[in-house]
Order: C-alpha cells, then sequence, then structure tokens
C-alpha cells in the first residue's frame, strides 16, 4: 500500500507530461488559429533554413582548395539543386508568409484569416511538397538540374530517375499551398479590416503582404504549368522541352524566369513593409511618405512582372528585347531608390535606438543597398554579358537574397517575437548573432565578387590550381563557417527565452499598429472587441487622445 | 489588458466631457465579402495559369516535326455544337442565380440542373472528339508538338469544366439533403462565377484554337 503511495505521485508528472505533449502535437495539427500556422510555417522555414545551410557548407568545402575530392561533382550538383530549392521555396517563401499570418490579421483588427481551413491546408500542403521534394533522395539521389531546371536536363533522356518528377511534384504542391495562401491574404486584408481602416490607412507591412499576395497569384500558376509540362514531357513523352521534336529548351527559360523574377520580389516585398513598421518605431517618426511608399510598392508589383528576362541576356536573344528588357530593370530601381531615400528621411531627427529589430534593420539598409547596386550593374545587359553566370552572379543575389530578405526578416523575427511569446530575446545574444552574420555574411559573399570578375563560372564543382581562385574561395568558405554559429545563437536565444525572457507586456516597443493593443501573447480570438481605426496609428491616437494622428492625415 | 481594452472601448467617447478632440464618425466601406474576394483571386491565379498555357499552345503552332496539323484533324462543327452549349450554359447559371433572388427555388433547381447537363454534353463532346483524334488521326499527345499543347490546353480545360459539374452536383445535393438551406446565395454565386470564368476560357481556346490557328 505504501509502495503504491510512493509511486503513484513519481508516475503521475510522467503521465501528464506525455498527454501534455500529445495534446500538443493533436492541437497544432488540428489547429486552423492563424497564430500557430504562423509559428508552424516559420519554424518549418528556420528547419529547412538549418538543411539548405548545412547543404552550402557541404558545398563551401568542396570549393575550399582546387581539385578539391570531398564530395565530388555528382552531390555537389545535387546540393546546389537543393541549396536553391529549399532556400527559395521552402525558407524564403514559408518564413514571410508565416509573419504574415501571424501579424496581418492582428494589424488590421481581424480575429482570424479570411479562411482558416484553407490556410491550415496551404501550411500543410506545403509541407508536403517539401517533403516530396526530399524524398527524390530515395529514388538515389536529388536532381541533379539546379534549381532553375534548364531544359534539356530535366528531359527523361538526361534525368532518367525518378528524382526529377518528385522535385517536380513537389514544387507543384507546394505552389498550390503558396496560391492558397495569397487567395487568403488578398480576401482578409481587402475585406476584413477593422472599421474605419481604409485601404489608405492600413499598416505598411499588410500594404505589401497585399502586393506579394497579388504577385504570387500571378506569377506562381506559369511555374506551375511549367512543371506540369516537364512531368508530361516525362511521363508521358510529349514534347514541350523535347528539341529533337520541335520543342523548345528557351521556352522553359521564359516560363521559369517569368516565375522566378517576381519571386525575388515576392521574397523582398514583405521584407520592405517590415522595414517601414520597424525604422519608425524605433527612430520614434512617422514613417515618411506613407503615400509614395506605397505607390513605390505597387510600382514595383507592375515593373517586375516585365523585366523577366535579363536573366537570359547571354542566352542570345533579340537585340531589341535586351535593350527592353535591360530597360525595365533599370527601371526598378526608381521605386525601389524612393523606398530608400523615405526610409532616411523617416530616420533624419529621428531618436534612433539600436534596439536588436532596429540592429537588423540597419543590417538590411547597408546590405540590402550594396546588393541593390550590383543588381543595377547586372540589369545593364552589355555589363552582363562579361559576369553573367560567374560568381560575380552567385554574389550578387546572395547579396539581396541574405543581406536582404534574411537581415529583414531577423528584424521582423526580433520585433514580433515578444507579441507571440509574451518574452523579451535577449538583447546580448541578439548583438552576438547580429555580429557574426553580418561580418559572416560579408566574408562569405564578398569574395565571390572578386572570384566572379577573376572569371569563375558559377555551378562547378572545382577548379584548376592555376587561376587564383583559391585565396577567395578559402575566404568565402572562412565566412561561411564564421556566419554558421551566428544561427546557433539565434536559435539558443529563440528557445532559452520563451522561458528565461523577460515579460513583455502588451507593447514593449512602444508601437503604433493595432497587434500591439492584444496581450502577448494574444488569445486565440485576438480581440475582445473589434477596434475602430482613424488613422494610420491606431495605437498611438489611443495613448494620445490629445493629440490624435487623424487630425493631421 | 483589461486597461487597453477599456481604452479601446472608451475610444469613441473622448470627445465632449474631457475637452479633447472628437473622432469624426466611420462611414462604412462598400466593398465584396471575403468569400467573393477569395473567389476573384483564385480566379485570376487560374487567369495566369490558363495564360500560359494558351501562350505555349500559340508558341508551339506550326513549329511541328511530324502531323498531323490542326487543320487536318480538327472538325470545326463538333466543336461548334459544343461551344453552343457551353455559352449556353453561362446563360442558364445566370437564369439560376436570378430565380434563386426571387425566391423560385423549383425554377432554380431546375435552371441549375440545365447548366449541369449542358457542362456534361460539352464533356461527352470533348470526349467524342478525343476519341476520333486518338482513334482514327492518330493524334495522342506525344504524336507530335500540337498534340502535346493541345491536349494539354483542352485537357486542363476539361478537367475544370469537370470540377465546376462537381460543384453543381454537390451544391444541388446538400440543398436537396436540406444540408443547406436552398435560400443560400453565396455559394450559388461563387460557383457562377467559377462557371462564367471556365466558359471564357473556353471562348478563348475556341478562338484560338479552332479559328486562328486552324
Amino acid at each position: 500500500m505504501a509502495v503504491v503511495e510512493l509511486e503513484a505521485p513519481a508516475s503521475k508528472p510522467a503521465s501528464a507530461r506525455s498527454a501534455s505533449l500529445s495534446s500538443l502535437v493533436h492541437s497544432l495539427v488540428t489547429t486552423v488559429d492563424h497564430k500557430k500556422i504562423g509559428l508552424m510555417y516559420i519554424v518549418m522555414a528556420i528547419v529547412f533554413l538549418i538543411i539548405g545551410g548545412c547543404e552550402a557548407l557541404l558545398m563551401r568545402w568542396q570549393l575550399l582548395f582546387p581539385r578539391y575530392d570531398f564530395i565530388g561533382p555528382d552531390a555537389f550538383n545535387q546540393l546546389f539543386t537543393m541549396h536553391g530549392t529549399t532556400m527559395v521555396f521552402f525558407m524564403g517563401m514559408p518564413i514571410l508568409i508565416g509573419v504574415g499570418n501571424y501579424v496581418v490579421p492582428l494589424a488590421i483588427g481581424a480575429r482570424d484569416m479570411a479562411f482558416p481551413r484553407l490556410n491550415a491546408f496551404g501550411f500543410w500542403v506545403t509541407l508536403l511538397g517539401g517533403l516530396l521534394v526530399y524524398f527524390s533522395f530515395a529514388t538515389g539521389g536529388a536532381p541533379a538540374i539546379g534549381w532553375f531546371a534548364y531544359s534539356p536536363l530535366t528531359e527523361r533522356t538526361f534525368a532518367r530517375s525518378a528524382a526529377t518528377d518528385f522535385w517536380a511534384l513537389g514544387l507543384v504542391v507546394s505552389g498550390t499551398g503558396t496560391v492558397a495562401a495569397a487567395v487568403n491574404f488578398l480576401a482578409t486584408i481587402l475585406a476584413m479590416r477593422a472599421p474605419g481602416m481604409t485601404l489608405r490607412k492600413v499598416p505598411f507591412f499588410t500594404w505589401t503582404m497585399l502586393w506579394t499576395s497579388v504577385q504570387i497569384l500571378l506569377v506562381m500558376p506559369p511555374l506551375t504549368a511549367g512543371l506540369v509540362m516537364v512531368l508530361l514531357d516525362r511521363n508521358l513523352g510529349a514534347h514541350f522541352f523535347d528539341t529533337q521534336n520541335g520543342g523548345s529548351a528557351l521556352f522553359w527559360q521564359h516560363l521559369f524566369w517569368f516565375f522566378g523574377h517576381p519571386e525575388v520580389y515576392i521574397l523582398i516585398l514583405p521584407v520592405f513593409g517590415m522595414m517601414s513598421e520597424i525604422i519608425p518605431v524605433f527612430s520614434r517618426k512617422v514613417l515618411f511618405g506613407y503615400e509614395f511608399m506605397a505607390a513605390a510598392t505597387a510600382a514595383i508589383a507592375f515593373i517586375s512582372m516585365g523585366v523577366w528576362a535579363h536573366h537570359m541576356f547571354t542566352v542570345g536573344m533579340s537585340r531589341t528585347a535586351d535593350l527592353f528588357f535591360a530597360a525595365s530593370s533599370l527601371l526598378v530601381s526608381i521605386p525601389t531608390g524612393i523606398k530608400f531615400f523615405n526610409w532616411l528621411a523617416t530616420m533624419y531627427g529621428g531618436r534612433i535606438s539600436f534596439a536588436s529589430p532596429m540592429l537588423f534593420a540597419f543590417g538590411f539598409l547597408s546590405m540590402f543597398l550594396i546588393g541593390g547596386l550590383t543588381g543595377i550593374m547586372l540589369a545593364a545587359a552589355p555589363f552582363d554579358f562579361q559576369l553573367a553566370d560567374s560568381y560575380f552572379l552567385v554574389g550578387h543575389f546572395h547579396w539581396v537574397l541574405i543581406g536582404g530578405t534574411l537581415f529583414g526578416t531577423f528584424a521582423g523575427l526580433y520585433y514580433w517575437y515578444p507579441k507571440a511569446t509574451g518574452r523579451m530575446l535577449s538583447e546580448r545574444l541578439a548583438r552576438w548573432h547580429f555580429w557574426l552574420l553580418y561580418i559572416g555574411f560579408i566574408l562569405t559573399f564578398g569574395p565571390m565578387h572578386i572570384s566572379g570578375f577573376l572569371g569563375m563560372p558559377r555551378r562547378i564543382y572545382t577548379y584548376e590550381v592555376d587561376r587564383g581562385w583559391d585565396f577567395w574561395n578559402q575566404l568565402t568558405t572562412f565566412g561561411a563557417l564564421l556566419q554558421t554559429p551566428s544561427y546557433a545563437f539565434f536559435a539558443y536565444n529563440v528557445v532559452v527565452s520563451l522561458w528565461k525572457g523577460r515579460p513583455a507586456g502588451n507593447d514593449p516597443w512602444d508601437a503604433w499598429t493595432l497587434e500591439w493593443t492584444t496581450p502577448s501573447p494574444p488569445p486565440s480570438y485576438n480581440f475582445e472587441q473589434i477596434p475602430e481605426v482613424r488613422s494610420r496609428r491606431p495605437l498611438w491616437d489611443i495613448k494620445h487622445p490629445d493629440d490624435p494622428d487623424w487630425k493631421y492625415e | 489588458m483589461s486597461e487597453l481594452a477599456a481604452n479601446t472601448s472608451g475610444f469613441a467617447d473622448h470627445g465632449g466631457t474631457t475637452g479633447l478632440p472628437f473622432p469624426p464618425a466611420i462611414a462604412p466601406e462598400k466593398a465584396l465579402n471575403t468569400a467573393q474576394w477569395g473567389m476573384l483571386a483564385f480566379l485570376l491565379s487560374e487567369a495566369s495559369f490558363f495564360s500560359t498555357l494558351i501562350t505555349s499552345y500559340l508558341a508551339y503552332l506550326g513549329q511541328d516535326t511530324a502531323g498531323p496539323t490542326p487543320r487536318e484533324v480538327l472538325s470545326l462543327p463538333l466543336v461548334f455544337a459544343t461551344t453552343i452549349c457551353l455559352v449556353a450554359s453561362s446563360g442558364t447559371i445566370h437564369l439560376a442565380e436570378k430565380r434563386l433572388h426571387e425566391n423560385r427555388a423549383r425554377e432554380f433547381l431546375l435552371a441549375w440542373a440545365a447548366t449541369t447537363g449542358l457542362g456534361i454534353v460539352f464533356l461527352l463532346g470533348t470526349a467524342y472528339e478525343w476519341r476520333q483524334l486518338i482513334v482514327e488521326h492518330q493524334l495522342t499527345i506525344s504524336r507530335n508538338l500540337f498534340g502535346t499543347t493541345f491536349y494539354t490546353l483542352v485537357g486542363f480545360h476539361a478537367l475544370h469544366v469537370t470540377i465546376g459539374i462537381a460543384m453543381m452536383l454537390g451544391l444541388a445535393g446538400l440543398m436537396l439533403g436540406r444540408r443547406l438551406s436552398i435560400k443560400e446565395a453565396q455559394p450559388v454565386q461563387l460557383v457562377s462565377w467559377y462557371w462564367h470564368f471556365v466558359d471564357g476560357v473556353w471562348l478563348a481556346v475556341f478562338t484560338i484554337v479552332y479559328l486562328v490557328g486552324r
């Protein structure tokens, strides 16, 4: 009897723990709450970030020495296919959709997304797509086709295993999820804003998510159609990209880049939105030129639909086409420049604080500027003729995707983490994270520009001893190794702060948008009462009833 | 939290007693609801999808290395008949929606059934056409580029007609089984928008494949 009594308390917590774990899993699998789904998107994206990062490290180690034999050409080609695919489709887009999912309904004063079940569908289908793409390893090796999957590499003749089919199928499936998310964002933002929040008063991140969604709706289906054509070619003997029977390898490039170029704007517009919310809050000023910023967002979304063939200057298009696409690509720099100057004008004369979100925003501003400038260089067709498919290009797009999208997304994660968890992240660890990433990033991708100038082509698994590329490649690999622990600092900070973090309160940053009126973390219904909005800074109006914004807007 | 909630709820009352500026009244916005925006967004993505397929059809038109060509095998009279069916079904579904608004449930169901029937006739016509093409002309998806692009474009359209028919049957089933009120206009409107879109796509396909590209 005594033994039983002694054992009972010991066994109770264990069973309670497993019960709480299973109920947690059950609640995640069955949830339709936009906040939980948003967090699941973010966690999934970070897992894929780690996987894609490990793939990059393996490739960097292979390139450490000339004629080095670490993983060899086959594995190298598979890894660069999977690295690109993972980072674009399963890291970049999901993390932005995740943050959008979490923040947008809160920021516009809604209780959930427009279609909660479609939202859950979108997440699970994206995850399924990622698993399908990685399932290609089970066919004896991932596809060795690059994330751009140029024809005729994807034809049966050149890619005989089913790996390419799994890759294409996975992207079709996850593309469906992405379109579902875009439909949801569009309906939510256009029909569920709080009373009084006209389209001219939406928080800026919400505005950019709207345009990102429009872009997704316009460019994701052409990629899906192209992938279906690849699948038909491979499995039913169709001839879309079969050059032996009149098909065109060039047509795939058009289809792919018609998606591929707007895709990079899909990856950067939401980040522009995060910057446009974070910079004002940490400069203690309103966003400078809201209308111009809003118009610039729409302009980027439109212009970016007509620039895709600047990826194809060296395939031999007509001179007219070269001129058109060079001019349209240069045109993008105008609205982007407007944004930059407006951010600077927002900070000008402001009381700037360097809390972690603003630190990463500075990382974004300084690095994305450089990436934008090398972009302008590459948009000029004659310059591109010299450096297309060189490491200069690899340096350029990593500079915008990491210096832009990743730094900006980290700024957003540091900004909204207290809202989602009710705890503050450690600023000390955030600084370690930032500086290691900043320096490691510059060391990784800066030398790529130089090895590109020295003639190193992209997508090669090794190089000759006498080319003079060793030093720059070693510097790149060293930079990659320096970056690596920064992600560990971030992951450690995110996990440990859940317990150890300082309680955040509702509004730790003294911000102005509606999400900061809710408790942290917000209840499942978000708002007890749907708020009414009269200006772009509804929370400012609540805090300062004597001097509300609506008097001036 | 309660403090902020109190603030939020007291938001409209700041004027008057305290001498603070009195917030202006909020004008209600007139716009579409979530379901309507959702369907429009979905149809936008569909338009982009079909534009890609049509572009690929046009890009590869006349690039074949082997026959048959569209002129040799496509039968106009048959397709004319199926096109009329589909255009007529757009009319009947519009009628159905109108009757629903007038609360004439019986006539609504009749027009709804007519739409479904016309859609099925269209599909049967396509099936007959494909049988002719495959059996008599040996035109398959792997025969030549024309077969590749033709079956992909027309096939994806037929798939969308099939999905439309399934939605109409499903909705009618729910209504007849009393799981959904027959007065529920929203799903009917959304299916109707979808159906008009599929009809519009067909008019583009018909013009490009059977008239211009022949």
